[in-house]
């Protein structure tokens, strides 16, 4: 199960947040889960839906970019978060992810809010190889 | 504060040189005091100087008196760059198109509002949703859509929602010319057209707020805008184009992103991605931004509809006798296409105004009651006749030393649901009563001074 955590002192008043994996499915599962407690407390919502997202992009950082900015696009159109993710990812050209969701939608009577994401940022945007696993900083207009 | 050498060059007026940083194309300009200077922020300096590297900037990038850091952009950043071979970033704007302040008067006093204000503002917070999750209570068609990203308020007015000199209070009579909703992608159609109407989240709001004993400065003024006493009751909204401008700030910047390489473009900051304005991208996202712009219009415009509503019912009178009239409405996240005059020639520019107003033109909105004031206001947020600068001065923090356009990003957004925030007038039930440090652009006074080059002329304060 991959890391994470908030950096308050790069965007005290967004989210900023470096997250860690020890391979790229690990990376991009972490990153998602993450999305959608920025969101919401991830056990006040339902299991009643399930989802599969299928993406491309030219390299992976792009494919990060789109991956958790297609999260965001779905709380709104929909109005569905997704606490349980397993993300497969490869890379090569173009990059390829392939997820499974799990999650439900956003009952304003029984779902616990925080915070209302904009959009994923280009902001000290990273995705690196690191010795042992990944490593990403993203940071989320809120 | 910053190591970069920055020069004074005039009254409360500080210019980094090209010299600065690899790839300036100009100086990049700071208005501020030397103690707002020097509270600035090491963001807004390296964000102002690569903005002045980005291709066709003309004269200057500047840095407004409440600037912080941004994305691309510092927050409180106006560039122009050139029609003709300049560039458009949707990192000059930002992801909230058109995020904007509103500001509605009642005739309702303090003393009149406290013994119903826990009722007041169950039924606010009930009528203008806010928060994750949020719908409006307008349902469109794809062509009802089509047609807001249009027209703007003038929507609607047209729909019912709304009095007509709403609009002469509005910039640009709310509406925005050079939309394309063809420019526009499905996503964030379906992501942003159940959403006009509501209020959104972060740093974005809607206050009760009162005039202060001591908040009139130019009684004759103060009184063209509506504002008349102390203890007068006035609403403010802040917000924008919610989930319709995020998602078109996201596929342009994203767009903007592999695009820049095939017209020669390095930006310093990824944020700052761009096109040449004339450009089939830059083209197209002009058009969409516009789009966007006019649908916070219709965003705000609706909002104004559900507080009269709201206030009518509860205090039991009809709205136009609550004197419920927008004072003003003006942007602070847009690009407009302008005609000015720089070194003796007309260019049309695209000016890009990231948390920073335009005043003092003719879009922007004019107060009617204004007329026959000898050295009155005859623009909400623009200049008195005599040409100085003039506005109305929103919700200063008491006993604070702070006063920022917004809570800008020095506090966290990442509190739980804010739900509705009253400026003066504290809830009883609710967190975040009290106070809020949102502050409109009294930062000016602050920073500038008295006799200095940008003193604006206070009329009343909130």
């Amino acid at each position: 199960v991959g890391r994470h955590e908030f950096l308050e002192a790069v965007a005290v008043a967004d989210c900023a947040v470096e997250i860690e994996g020890d391979d790229l499915d690990d990376l991009f599962t972490t990153a998602a889960r993450v999305v959608a407690e920025v969101m919401v407390d991830p056990t006040t919502v339902r299991a009643t839906t399930e989802r599969r997202v299928e993406l491309t992009a030219p390299s992976l950082d792009l494919l990060l970019y789109d991956w958790l900015s297609e999260l965001i696009y779905v709380k709104d159109s929909e109005q569905l978060v997704f606490p349980v993710v397993e993300a497969r990812v490869s890379a090569g050209s173009p990059c390829r992810l392939s997820a499974r969701l799990v999650g439900g939608p956003i009952d304003r009577a029984t779902t616990a809010l925080r915070s209302d994401p904009k959009a994923v940022t280009f902001h000290q945007f990273v995705l690196e190889p690191r010795a042992h696993g990944w490593r990403a900083r993203v940071v989320i207009d809120i | 504060m910053t190591t970069m050498k920055t020069l004074p060059i005039g009254d409360c007026v500080w210019e980094i040189p090209p010299s600065e940083k690899p790839g300036m194309l100009v100086p990049a300009r700071i208005y501020a005091s030397e103690t707002l200077l020097a509270r600035m922020d090491e963001g807004v300096f390296e964000q102002v100087t690569n903005v002045a590297c980005l291709p066709g900037i003309v004269r200057a990038a500047l840095c407004m008196p409440d600037g912080h850091w941004g994305y691309g952009f510092p927050i409180g950043g106006v560039a122009a760059f050139r029609a003709d071979t300049g560039v458009i970033s949707p990192g000059g704007i930002g992801f909230d198109i058109n995020c904007g302040m509103r500001v509605l008067r009642t005739n309702l006093t303090e003393a009149e509002v406290r013994p119903k204000l826990t009722e007041l503002v169950d039924a606010l917070f009930d009528a203008v949703p806010s928060g994750v999750g949020s719908k409006g209570f307008v349902r469109l068609s794809s062509d009802q859509f089509v047609e807001v990203m249009c027209d703007g308020a003038r929507w609607c007015l047209q729909h019912g929602y709304g009095w007509p000199e709403d609009l002469d209070a509005t910039e640009g009579g709310g509406c925005l010319p050079g939309a394309d909703p063809g420019q526009v992608s499905e996503r964030a159609v379906s992501r942003g057209r159940d959403q006009l109407g509501t209020l959104g989240s972060g740093n974005h709001y809607l206050e009760v707020q009162v005039v202060p004993p001591d908040g009139i400065h130019d009684p004759r003024a103060a009184k063209a805008f509506g504002i008349e006493r102390p203890g007068q009751i006035l609403v403010m909204l802040h917000c924008g184009s919610r989930g319709f401008g995020h998602q078109i700030g996201t596929d342009y910047l994203r767009r903007f992103d592999q695009a820049m390489r095939g017209y020669g473009i390095t930006v310093r900051d990824r944020e700052l991605a761009c096109a040449p304005f004339r450009s089939p991208e830059g083209q197209a996202y002009f058009g969409a931004m516009t789009a966007a712009a006019n649908a916070a219009f219709a965003n705000r415009q609706l909002m104004t509809h559900r507080v009269r509503e709201v206030m009518g019912r509860v205090f039991g009178k009809d709205p136009r006798d609550l004197g419920l009239g927008v004072i003003y409405d003006v942007c602070h996240n847009t690009a407009k296409l302008e005609r000015h005059t720089v070194d003796g020639a007309s260019l049309e520019l695209v000016v890009h105004r990231k948390g920073a107003t335009r005043g003092g033109a003719h879009d922007v909105p004019r107060a009617g009651q204004a007329q026959g004031l000898g050295r009155g206001a005859d623009q909400a947020d623009g200049r008195t006749r005599d040409r100085r600068p003039c506005r109305v001065e929103i919700g200063r923090r008491r006993g604070g030393g702070l006063r920022l356009q917004g809570p800008g990003r020095g506090r966290g957004r990442r509190a739980p649901p804010r739900h509705l925030s009253q400026g003066c007038l504290a809830h009883p039930d609710r967190k975040h009563q009290g106070l809020r440090p949102i502050d409109g652009l009294s930062a000016i006074e602050d920073g500038v001074g008295a006799g200095g080059p940008l003193q604006a002329e206070t009329v009343a304060r909130i």
